[in-house]
C-alpha cells in the first residue's frame, strides 16, 4: 500500500515529528512503500540544518535525513511556508536574494501541488499536527 | 474511518468533537490523547460510552511515556507503532481532528 | 488524472494561528488539479467565515475576500456545523459566503464519503 504523511509541526515543540517519524519507519517495516513525506506550517522548520540539540537527546532533522536516504524517500518543503519562515535552499537563495541557504540533506522544497498529487497517488494520507 | 486523536480531553475540546461528530468507526488515541484511555479520570466515562458506538485504541509508546501504562480503561486496546500502520491501512480514510 | 472526494476540515479560528489561512491556501491548489472539494467547518472553524474582518490593526493579511473567491475555482461546497454556530451565538446571516449548514451527525456521515481528509 502507499503511504503519504503531512507533517504541520516544527521540531521539538510538537510531538508530531516524532509520531510521524515513528510512523514512517512501521510503515516501511511493515513493506509498505511510502510516496511523500510532506512538511507544511511550521513543519517545514523539520528541514533546516542549522539545529544542534543537546547531545543526549533525538536528533529529529538528521533522523528525517538518515531516513530519506536509506529509503530514497521524498521528504518535501512547502515554498510559500518555507519562505514564510525562512527555510532555504540554493533556489530560494537566489531567487528571493538571501545570503544563505540552509537546508538539510533529503529535503527540496515545492508547492502545494505535491500535497495534493501526494492525497490523489498515495492509497493513505496521514496528517500530524497541533 | 480511523480518527485520531492526539490532545488531552482535559486541554482541548478535539475529543469531545470528534465523538460528536463521527459515524462510528475507530479512534486511535496518541500523545497527549492517551489520558483519555485511563482509569480514574473524569473523562473515563465518556470513553466507556463511547465504546458502543466506536472501538478505541491507544498508542503503547505514548501510555508509557507518560507512566499511564497500568491503568488503561478495560476496553481500550493498546497498539505499537505496527499496529497503527494496520490500523490507517484496514480504514479507507484517516482524520486527525487536530 | 484520478478524481478523489477531499474534504479539508476546519476547526481552528482565524489569526489567532496560521492554520486556516494556510489550509485556505491548498484549498486553492486543489482547486487547480480539480479534484471534488468540500470544506467542513466546525468548532472554532465557523469563525472564519465571519463577515466583516478588519485585520489593519493587527497589521495581518485578511483572507475574507478568499471565501468570495472559492466559486471562480468551482469550489462551492461549504458546510458549517449548525451546533457550532448555535454555540457561538453566530447564525449564517453572519457568514461572508453562502453555505450549506449540516448538523454535526450529517456532518459526520458526509466524512465516511471523502477520500482524503486534510486537517491543519
Amino acid at each position: 500500500m502507499k503511504f503519504s504523511i503531512l507533517i504541520n509541526e516544527g521540531p521539538y515543540t510538537h510531538e508530531a515529528s516524532d509520531t510521524a517519524y515513528q510512523f514512517a519507519k512501521a510503515v516501511l517495516a511493515k513493506g509498505h512503500e511510502i510516496f511523500r513525506i510532506f512538511f507544511y506550517h511550521d513543519g517545514v522548520n523539520n528541514a533546516t540544518r542549522l539545529t544542534t540539540p543537546p547531545q543526549d537527546d533525538r536528533n529529529i532533522v538528521k533522523r528525517w535525513s538518515e531516513l530519506a536516504q536509506q529509503h530514497n524517500l521524498d521528504l518535501v518543503v512547502c515554498v510559500a511556508a518555507a519562505q514564510r519562515r525562512g527555510i532555504v535552499d540554493e533556489g530560494e537563495m537566489k531567487r528571493n536574494g538571501k545570503d544563505a541557504t540552509n537546508i538539510a540533506p533529503g529535503f527540496r522544497i515545492s508547492g502545494l501541488g505535491q500535497l495534493i498529487e501526494a492525497g490523489i497517488q498515495s492509497d493513505r494520507l496521514v496528517v500530524f499536527g497541533d | 474511518m480511523l480518527h485520531i486523536i492526539n490532545k488531552s480531553p482535559y486541554d482541548r475540546p478535539a475529543l469531545n468533537s470528534a465523538l460528536a461528530t463521527a459515524d462510528g468507526g475507530s479512534i486511535l488515541l496518541i500523545e497527549d490523547a492517551v489520558y483519555a484511555a485511563v482509569k480514574g479520570g473524569a473523562e473515563e466515562s465518556k470513553l466507556k460510552a463511547a465504546m458502543g458506538k466506536f472501538k478505541i485504541y491507544a498508542l503503547a509508546s505514548d501510555l508509557e511515556a507518560r507512566g499511564m501504562a497500568d491503568r488503561v480503561i478495560d476496553g481500550v486496546t493498546v497498539v505499537d507503532y505496527a499496529g497503527f500502520v494496520d490500523l490507517v491501512a484496514d480504514h479507507k480514510t484517516c482524520q486527525s481532528w487536530l | 488524472m484520478t478524481t478523489k472526494k477531499f474534504m479539508f476540515v476546519n476547526r481552528k479560528a482565524p489569526y489567532g494561528t496560521i492554520y486556516a489561512w494556510e489550509a485556505l491556501e491548498v484549498v486553492l491548489i486543489a482547486a487547480a488539479f480539480e479534484q471534488d472539494v468540500s470544506l467542513a467547518f466546525l468548532d472554532d472553524g465557523v469563525y472564519q467565515l465571519k463577515k466583516g474582518h478588519n485585520t489593519k490593526a493587527i497589521e495581518t493579511k485578511a483572507f475574507e475576500k478568499t471565501w468570495g473567491a472559492l466559486e471562480d475555482y468551482d469550489i462551492t461546497k461549504l458546510y458549517v456545523a449548525k451546533e457550532s454556530l448555535d454555540e457561538r451565538g453566530l447564525t449564517t446571516d453572519d457568514l461572508a459566503v453562502p453555505v450549506e449548514v449540516l448538523s454535526r451527525a450529517e456532518l459526520g456521515k458526509l466524512m465516511e464519503e471523502q477520500d482524503v481528509i486534510l486537517s491543519f
